[in-house]
């Protein structure tokens, strides 16, 4: 079995430890796994993406455009932007919070929500929205929409881990402190 | 042995570490800083590892533990290498003792360097042994294997990943400790017509590299990692293969169907060329496509192979168009390239209709000082005709809009003296350089001395966050911390400012607005060379201490904060400014801009 996942956001919102979680998990199945991340210059307020291959054996860490089985969007924007990587029938998972770069908040660009999000629902036949602003208002916090994002994955079946797969990585990887919020966020909109 | 989830750099420093690596020395750099990091973090303490303030300075440290026998490792970025190429010269003609890897890592695309420069073709102009691993896997093997190539054959040799293997992850296997190598170090020995590079020395040396290099190339041909993957290699009437190197040769894995594999030839030490191995693999064949990245250095090789050993195989790559000449490789644009060199048609990509996307470039983080210090400047010299010299790290992304605040930018520490140089032609313009307070200690204090003993009339501005934030908050020697996180005593920019003669120093903290713009006004109309040091702790590092918070009623909508300051923080909402609390720091300076006071300090964390 093979999995190609794109993770895609803004730089600060969390996709580099999501990517990591999903890699984590998948490596306790004894699943070999890939990734390639954005890191470096200062990416914060950037468009980044990681990409992850499940299974992908001696291939490179980097995956081909209509070869992805999953994209996994923190923002519709860098959802869209993504999208050439999509294979035929794949899935797309999308926070509904739009984040405005700072050059269209001064006027220099625009950023079109709605007709980003109809292109989504036209183009995608596996599209799972994750309303973000309920789940912030509901778990008190942006800081964990990353799994959030990833509850959803899971549940859409398109990810090949369980929940209970992510939930160990969780406690490996985040303090103990934090684990009832992630295991909230990752239970969210079940 | 275990297995560990490793970064191709991490792969890299695990290496290193079981070879028995006695130094390791470098500047941080994207994509190889985190080879350094994770020495600090695993290495034993018996390792001396170090921050050294540049490249040139880390590779002379490693140089002189090589001269005492030890094994040293010495890490850098392609850029940083241009840095430390003048020892790097000489160092090749005296060669080392004990084993000398020099990690440099190319950055194809590029994705955060000012060049696409191939360290493949330094190795070739500095005539310095290359090795280009292909997998995160490969890259903790080989530079084990470095170490021991030149320990035996006395010379530093470049290991040489890219991005894509750096900040790659992959499960492997790796030594437990135990299984580490330990190398005994003899210490240093006199002998001057050794270590003291003399004209005779050079001829002499130069005799022997050019006899050690042919020697390499014989070698190399037999080193595992340099292979012929063989294939079927028939396609239509001609006899074709493919020659690859780093993570090229795994997009070309990735584009091979099953059923038409061609033969590859796999190249892992680009410089002294495995020339046997290449002559054996273009035999028998009418055309052969070079897939690389950066320079054509496989396709040149193999050209010259052709010409040599009169070989009437057609090579194909950059040269000829078949590739891409600049920008990083992807899985795509080296399936288009095979296809069309097999004569197979691929199906044309529909241009869709999508919607506009809005333009994403990273921005200065809300609340970063760097912000409100070129807000101060600007601010000060409103009116006047002015030069803004930027400099490599965070505050290049001063060149934004709406902060529009970096004229200039062209490598570490080159904005002191290219604001001199405008001086000189034009003394009118107002001439400011930016500098970090790494960047100041890498490369900034002679570009000052320059400027003070050459008279020139300018404002340093360091900005100093007490960190290297662009590449991840390294130490420096202004932090007072070393890279294991010893407290050491810090150097002072403002005393080596003063030390260097400059009698205007002043130290503000840019987040004090109005004293901000009150330092600017006064130190530079001062005559000479003065300075500004702007001191604020990056913003990454330090807790909020308050959040601001708009006021709706007394907000009139007028939004000089959102254009004047472009925080990621604020946002318009329904007419009237907004602050995304999630976002804010409570740096203040929005306070301190509103025409109306709408803005203030909210709750304090």
């Amino acid at each position: 079995m093979s999995t190609d996942i794109i993770l895609c956001g803004v730089g600060g919102q969390g996709t580099i430890l999501a990517s990591k979680l999903i890699a984590a998990a998948a490596m306790k199945k004894g699943i070999p796994v890939k990734t390639a991340e954005t890191i470096g210059m200062a990416q914060r307020g950037g468009s980044v993406f990681s990409h992850l291959r499940l299974g992908a054996g001696e291939g490179s860490p980097l995956i081909g455009k209509k070869r992805a089985d999953l994209i996994i969007a923190f923002e519709p924007a860098e959802a869209v932007r993504q999208m050439p990587f999509l294979k035929e029938g794949g899935s797309v998972v999308v926070s509904s919070r739009p984040i405005l770069p700072v050059s269209a908040m001064i006027g220099d660009a625009t950023y079109e929500v709605e007709s980003i999000m109809a292109y989504l629902r036209d183009k995608v036949d596996r599209l799972t929205v994750v309303d973000s602003d309920a789940a912030a208002r509901e778990l008190g916090s942006m800081k964990v929409l990353n799994v959030v994002l990833l509850g959803a994955a899971v549940r859409s079946g398109a990810l090949g881990l369980s929940e209970q797969d992510i939930l160990a990585a969780i406690h490996e990887r985040v303090p103990a402190r934090f684990h009832e919020l992630n295991e909230k966020a990752l239970a969210f909109a079940r | 042995m275990h297995s560990e989830f490793l970064m191709g750099n991490e792969a890299i420093a695990l290496g290193a570490l079981a070879a028995g690596v006695n130094l390791a020395a470098g500047y941080p750099g994207t994509p190889s800083t985190e080879i350094l990091e994770t020495i600090a973090k695993r290495g034993a303490a018996d390792v001396h590892v170090e921050w050294s303030i540049n490249e040139k300075a880390g590779l002379e440290v490693a140089a002189g533990a090589a001269y005492s026998g030890a094994r040293a490792l010495v890490t850098m970025k392609q850029v940083g290498l241009n840095v430390a190429a003048d020892p790097l010269m000489s160092l090749e003609y005296i060669g080392v003792k004990g084993g000398m890897v020099i990690v440099v890592a190319d950055d194809p695309g590029p994705i955060s360097s000012q060049t696409e420069q191939d360290t493949r073709t330094f190795g070739m102009f500095s005539k310095v042994p290359v090795f280009d691993p292909s997998t995160v896997a490969e890259a903790y093997e080989m530079v084990q294997e470095a170490f021991a190539f030149s320990e035996k054959y006395h010379t530093p040799v470049f290991l040489r990943p890219t991005t894509r293997i750096d900040h790659a992850y992959e499960a492997i296997e790796v030594k437990d400790e135990a299984e580490y190598e330990q190398k005994e170090r003899e210490g240093f020995v006199k002998d001057a017509s050794k270590w003291v590079i003399f004209p005779k020395l050079s001829v002499r040396s130069h005799a022997a590299i050019e006899a050690r290099n042919a020697e390499l190339s014989k070698v190399f041909s037999d080193y595992p990692r340099n292979k012929i993957l063989s294939g079927a290699g028939q396609q239509g009437s001609l006899r074709k293969g493919i020659a690859s190197h780093g993570v090229s040769s795994m997009y070309t894995r990735d584009n091979l169907a099953q059923d038409n594999h061609l033969p590859v030839l796999h190249i892992a030490t680009p410089f002294p060329f495995p020339e046997e191995l290449a002559v054996k693999f273009l035999e028998g064949l009418d055309e052969v496509l070079c897939i690389e990245e950066l320079d054509p250095v496989i396709e040149r090789a193999l050209l010259m192979v052709c010409g040599k050993y009169h070989l009437p195989t057609i090579i194909r790559g950059k040269l000829t168009g078949d590739i891409q000449t600049v920008g990083e490789n992807t899985v795509e644009s080296v399936g288009k390239a095979i296809d069309a060199f097999l004569g197979q048609s691929r199906p044309e990509e529909k241009a869709e209709a999508v919607p506009p996307l809005p333009v994403r470039p990273p921005v200065l983080c809300a609340g970063c000082p760097h912000r409100a210090s070129f807000l101060a400047v600007k601010e000060a010299m409103r009116g006047q005709k002015t030069i803004y010299c930027g400099d490599i790290g965070c505050y290049t992304l001063g060149n934004a809009a709406p902060l529009d605040m970096c004229d200039t930018c062209l490598c570490m520490g080159a904005g002191i003296n290219i604001a001199q140089g405008v001086y000189h032609m034009d003394p009118q313009t107002k001439c400011f350089a930016f500098v970090g307070d790494s960047t100041f200690f890498a490369a900034g204090i002679t570009g000052t001395v320059n400027a003070f003993y050459n008279q020139a009339d300018m404002t340093l501005v360091v900005l100093d966050n007490s960190t290297t934030a662009m590449t991840g908050h390294q130490p420096h020697p202004g932090t007072g911390k070393t890279i294991r996180g010893e407290v050491v005593e810090a150097v002072s920019i403002e005393k080596v400012l003063r030390a260097i003669g400059l009698s205007v120093v002043e130290t503000v903290n840019p987040l004090d607005h109005a004293e901000a713009v009150a330092t600017v006004k006064r130190v530079a109309s001062e005559p000479g060379v003065k300075a500004i040091i702007f001191k604020s702790p990056c913003v990454v590092l330090a807790k909020p201490a308050a959040r601001s918070k708009v006021e709706a009623e007394k907000c009139i909508g007028c939004q000089k904060c959102i254009r004047s300051l472009g925080c990621p923080a604020l946002v318009l909402q329904e007419g009237k400014a907004f602050i995304d609390e999630t976002l804010c720091t409570g740096c203040t300076l929005c306070e301190s801009i509103c025409p109306v006071g709408a803005i203030a300090g909210g709750e304090k964390l």
